[in-house]
């Protein structure tokens, strides 16, 4: 389809799903002042997108919409798309065809003389400022110490001075309970330690998205409780918009608002995480979880 | 041939001053290579593929002539061409454009070397271009190629005596005058060859201490 030159409207918050989970009230252990970003989070709207590596067709004309505040989580097998789905949010990826808009802008195209073309560096490194992404292996700097992990994005590309900077990591490592390792390098640290420090440098670069790809996948089963609490408590306090690709489905259920099964490039079954894992429509859902409650 | 002490004592100072100037030279052409091997390999990492091949070519071209070769060119074609160097002068630019050759080879390997994720996350971070090369991938590939950086220039300063083929009193030239005067080569060359040693071993210890105390964890 080609494109069109009107601007879609960014999905309103009315159009969020609410769940009860969506609204659990804050912890009592939360502290009040969080330096979490709040306000103007975008939508994310997918149209007829579509990724091939090779002659690999690895999404097929999918369409879908992520409401402003919306945490959707992305399961379904190997190869089903969903990490391409967040490496395309975070232009690691380049979409062979479709738009991909977050909030009322295009990802994936701008403007030039009144057409729509592929964005250039300039566009691309606009948008980015609006999404964060946390890895599966962490990928911290090993070069620097986990200050200046936190510091380098917002110095260099915020603009935000080095005292304020300091200031607003050593929020972050408090939050995520790391205040004592601001001088370590990453090799010093655990893996689940290392995620932490990740989380803590995405969330420093104050993004309206943040993309969660597999984040406790590396780590050793008793460190993926801690990140996980992490992230819950995330959730909770922030108004972000968030798209989470897991295998922990006990997770996906905590997090989510909306599940999304993916399968072959193309969404199988969407709905609230009580709908998807307690009463699947689809019989593939059904397979899916069953493999993986089995593990 | 008998050894002969009073002989050595005799041409030493004069070889020690060759020693010198192949260090001195080895080294003026070291940091040549290290900073021309880094110009050569961006270079080949620029959007337009035909610019790449043609680096790479040029490259290619200086890697696979022989030093002896472009030494002399420098020295004594370009006078010609209204460009008149020092026999040392020469002979330091010549080393160092010969072996930056290499060099960018090994920065190459470097870069390519970190991982792909490195990319990523500073993408992810949006950090600018510039500041993605600057601190995260160069620290990170230099690390890496510490030890064969090192090799490089133990390499060079062995082929360092080509520059007595450019008239440069070097320790090899230096040598071969003292011998000349006496006709007496068994000293002069032994004690090129034991200086030679000694500075060899020297710099690999070094090499390997920088090797430890910037080793990636």
């Amino acid at each position: 389809m080609p494109p069109t030159d009107t601007t879609p409207e960014a999905p309103t918050p009315e159009e969020a799903p609410k769940t009860p989970l969506s609204k659990t009230p804050l912890p009592e252990t939360a502290p009040s002042k969080t330096p979490l970003p709040h306000g103007d989070t975008p939508g994310i709207r997918f149209e007829k997108v579509v990724k091939r590596f090779g002659g690999n067709v690895v999404l097929r004309e999918l369409d879908f919409t992520v409401a402003p505040g919306e945490r959707v989580t992305l399961i379904g097998p190997s190869g089903s798309g969903k990490t391409t789905i967040l490496r395309l949010l975070m232009t690691l990826e380049k979409v062979d065809d479709g738009v991909i808009w977050i909030g009322d802008r295009s990802l994936s195209h701008m403007e030039r003389g009144g057409r729509r073309v592929p964005a250039n560096e300039k566009h691309l490194h606009e948008m980015r400022k609006q999404v964060g992404m946390v890895f599966q292996q962490f990928n911290l700097f090993p070069n620097m110490n986990v200050l200046r992990n936190l510091t380098e994005g917002p110095v260099h590309v915020l603009g935000v001075s080095r005292d304020e900077a300091v200031e607003r990591a050593r929020g972050l490592l408090d939050m995520v309970g790391l205040a004592d390792k601001i001088d370590a390098h990453p090799s010093q640290l655990s893996g689940g330690q290392q995620q932490r420090v990740a989380i803590a440098r995405a969330l420093a670069m104050q993004p309206k998205v943040l993309l969660l790809d597999e984040v406790t996948s590396a780590l050793d089963p008793e460190l993926v409780v801690g990140v996980q609490d992490l992230l819950r408590d995330i959730a909770r306090q922030s108004d972000l918009t968030l798209l989470c690709v897991t295998h922990e489905m006990h997770f996906a259920r905590d997090i989510s608002d909306r599940v999304l099964m993916f399968d072959q490039g193309q969404i199988v079954e969407e709905g609230p995480p009580e709908q998807i894992f307690g009463d699947p429509a689809e019989q593939r859902t059904r397979d899916f979880l069953q493999a993986v409650l089995a593990t | 041939m008998s050894w002969d002490w009073n002989y050595t004592g005799e041409i030493l100072p004069d070889l020690l001053s060759g020693l010198r100037i192949t260090i001195a030279a080895t080294l003026l052409g070291y940091v040549i290579a290290l900073v021309l091997g880094l110009v050569w390999t961006l270079l080949q990492r620029t959007p337009s593929r035909a610019f790449n091949l043609a680096v790479h070519w040029v490259a290619e071209f200086i890697r696979s002539t022989p030093l002896l070769v472009q030494l002399a060119f420098v020295f004594f074609v370009l006078p010609g061409w209204g460009l008149t160097l020092s026999a040392l002068t020469a002979g330091i630019i010549g080393l160092g454009v010969h072996y930056s050759t290499y060099t960018a080879e090994v920065y190459r390997a470097g870069i390519a070397d970190v991982p792909r994720g490195q990319w990523e996350a500073a993408t992810a971070l949006n950090l600018p271009r510039r500041r993605v090369w600057r601190s995260v991938i160069l620290p990170q590939a230099f690390r890496r190629v510490i030890p064969t950086l090192g090799n490089y220039l133990i390499a060079m300063f062995k082929d360092s005596p080509l520059l007595m083929g450019i008239t440069v009193v070097e320790l090899l030239n230096s040598a071969y005058q003292a011998g000349a005067k006496s006709l007496q080569l068994l000293e002069p060359l032994t004690v090129v060859a034991a200086l030679f040693i000694i500075v060899s071993v020297v710099s690999s210890l070094i090499i390997r201490r920088l090797e430890r105390r910037y080793a990636t964890n």
